[in-house]
């Protein structure tokens, strides 16, 4: 089944950069067995929240904010799609995630197929 | 035997061995919970006609997955799907249930699958493997039919779109998830043991559920000594539940309850179990529970009670679960054992640290032992403390009770009728008075640090 790992990091957080995350001796592990065993599908590494727009519309009127429309503790800083066995193994990986590990979370969405 | 006592000792206990092998047959819910039913209904009809057979639950489940097959037939599946269901048709009756046990195995832990809403893992634990009928399961839960079927339905939708796998967990998530198995059937037999008065039936009869399941888990688990451990504290609480409350609705303590009435063919056997269970030399909450819960109901009197036993147990029982209730339960069993101090000194300690402020049974405790002490003045300001607290009709009742004996005698009050009956109490009064502790029920929640 394919999952995507929604990464959710704590609002005002330390975002480490893909590079920081790829020499972390404590990721290399989870990092080493994603790419061999071709887990993930796709994905993107987000800018944080402070840089999103969020577009409504109402009526024929366009409307703009600035920043996430929803404020909350956590904000998505990325995304992964994986394609594992079952709920089982996509929480193992969420588990292990480099983001789960450094306090925030993974929300993991079955994707609608 | 009539067919109708057949059928309905069948219903209990096939149900959920039917249902679990039609949800791997055909790997729809719905569709295997309709086929079950639709089983039981014929086997009325059929056995008044040709007599029951040599094995009902075989016959059902064949049954049942015939009716499986015409229905994805008419609904013109894919061809192996078919393959499938027929191959598990085979005429005659297979002579080993083997496989038919591992369904229900995988049923229990699909059920109670942590990525599941703890409540929709109770529901869709009686409804599946129980067979209650979802109106059955919303009173027993005091929440609305049309919730009540609305949490099932997102269950299964959750179960399906989410990739619950239905399947007994691999080796290394087996012992996390067992636990959490445990903690699903411990929750339901709290359920219908805080139900006491003749209305609540419905919900008593969670705890006749629980059991049973328990039973069948540590039969398909006979190397799991907590699952023994489970069915033995159920088993050794069951026996006591007839005696908790008097006639009007009352709390009994523990001390007080006729012990003539406890089910001792219950006790002997959950004393038995626990027995078994110990003997593996693998001890975890469920056993060290029933352990000091044999301690009790195999005590002859009140006086007899091995409460320096308790206090240890108690200790042991840290180990695994270090919450602040197990310990003021251990205060609890170190008052008795040591003298009241001893516990008054612990109950100080949990007091200073604060976690369990606002919390009842914390001043009804040090009230208690104070009580027992004779400092009759002392143990009166901490009873005021504890009702100011408590939330519950018969627990208030009760500790106003206890009040009223640490008191001087007060002028007589003036006569007011009573407005409304005191409900059903839904916990122990405090600690030494009864019960489950609310203690273990939380070790089923998942760990999520990998």
């Amino acid at each position: 089944m394919k999952y995507v790992l929604l990464i959710c990091t704590p609002v005002d957080g330390e975002e480490l950069s893909p590079a920081e995350i790829a020499e972390d001796p404590r990721f290399l592990s989870y990092i080493d067995e994603v790419r061999s065993r071709d887990i993930v599908k796709g994905g993107a590494r987000l800018r944080p929240a402070s840089d999103a727009t969020t577009v409504r519309v109402q009526g024929d009127e366009v409307l703009l904010t600035d920043g996430p429309f929803i404020e909350s503790k956590e904000y998505i800083a990325g995304i992964d799609i994986i394609e594992v066995a079952d709920l089982d193994e996509a929480i193992s990986l969420a588990s292990r995630h480099p983001a789960a590990l450094g306090g925030g979370s993974v929300e993991v969405r079955p994707v609608w197929e | 035997m009539t067919p109708e006592e057949a059928v309905a000792a069948a219903f209990r206990g096939e149900w959920g061995q039917v249902v679990a092998t039609l949800i791997r047959v055909t790997g729809d819910w719905d569709l295997a919970e309709e086929c079950a039913q639709d089983a039981f209904a014929q086997a009325l009809d059929r056995w008044r006609r040709d007599g029951v057979p040599r094995r009902p639950g075989a016959w059902l489940t064949t049954t049942a997955r015939h009716r499986a097959m015409d229905v994805l037939r008419r609904e013109a599946v894919g061809a192996r799907k078919l393959q499938e269901a027929a191959m598990l048709t085979a005429p005659g009756e297979p002579d080993d249930d083997s496989g038919v046990e591992d369904d229900r195995l995988r049923l229990i832990f699909t059920c109670c699958h942590p990525a599941l809403h703890i409540e929709s893992r109770v529901a869709l634990t009686l409804r599946t493997l129980a067979g209650l009928t979802t109106p059955e399961i919303a009173r027993a839960f005091l929440v609305p039919e049309a919730t009540m079927a609305q949490r099932l339905v997102r269950a299964k939708k959750k179960i399906r779109n989410a990739g619950i796998p239905y399947r007994v967990p691999p080796a290394h998530l087996l012992p996390e998830r067992t636990t959490g198995v445990l903690g699903v059937l411990y929750l339901l037999f709290n359920e219908g043991y805080t139900a006491t008065s003749g209305a609540d039936l419905v919900r008593r009869n969670l705890c006749a559920e629980a059991i049973r399941l328990a039973r069948v888990l540590a039969r398909l688990m006979p190397d799991e000594p907590e699952a023994l451990g489970l069915l033995a504290l159920l088993l050794l609480h069951d026996a006591r539940r007839d005696t908790r409350v008097d006639a009007t609705g009352e709390l009994v303590t523990l001390e007080d309850q006729d012990r003539t009435a406890w089910d001792r063919a219950e006790i002997d056997e959950g004393a038995g179990l626990l027995e078994t269970a110990l003997r593996r030399g693998r001890p975890g909450p469920y056993q060290i529970q029933a352990a000091i819960a044999a301690c009790h109901t195999t005590a002859p009197t009140a006086a007899d009670t091995d409460w320096a036993d308790i206090a240890a147990l108690y200790g042991e029982l840290l180990r695994f679960v270090p919450s602040p209730v197990v310990r003021l339960n251990r205060a609890v069993a170190v008052g008795m054992a040591q003298g009241a101090d001893a516990g008054l000194e612990l109950v100080a300690e949990l007091e200073r640290e604060g976690e369990l402020s606002g919390y009842h049974l914390l001043p009804a405790t040090r009230a208690d032992l104070l009580r027992r002490s004779g400092r009759t003045t002392e143990a009166a300001q901490a009873y005021e403390r504890a009702l100011e607290l408590v939330e519950n009709d018969a627990e208030r009742s009760f500790l106003e009770r206890r009040l009223t004996e640490c008191r001087p005698a007060p002028p007589p009050p003036s006569r007011s009728p009573r407005t409304a009956p005191p409900s059903p109490p839904p916990e122990p009064a405090h600690p030494t008075a009864d019960g489950p502790s609310p203690s273990a029920g939380r070790s089923a929640r998942p760990r999520r640090d990998g």
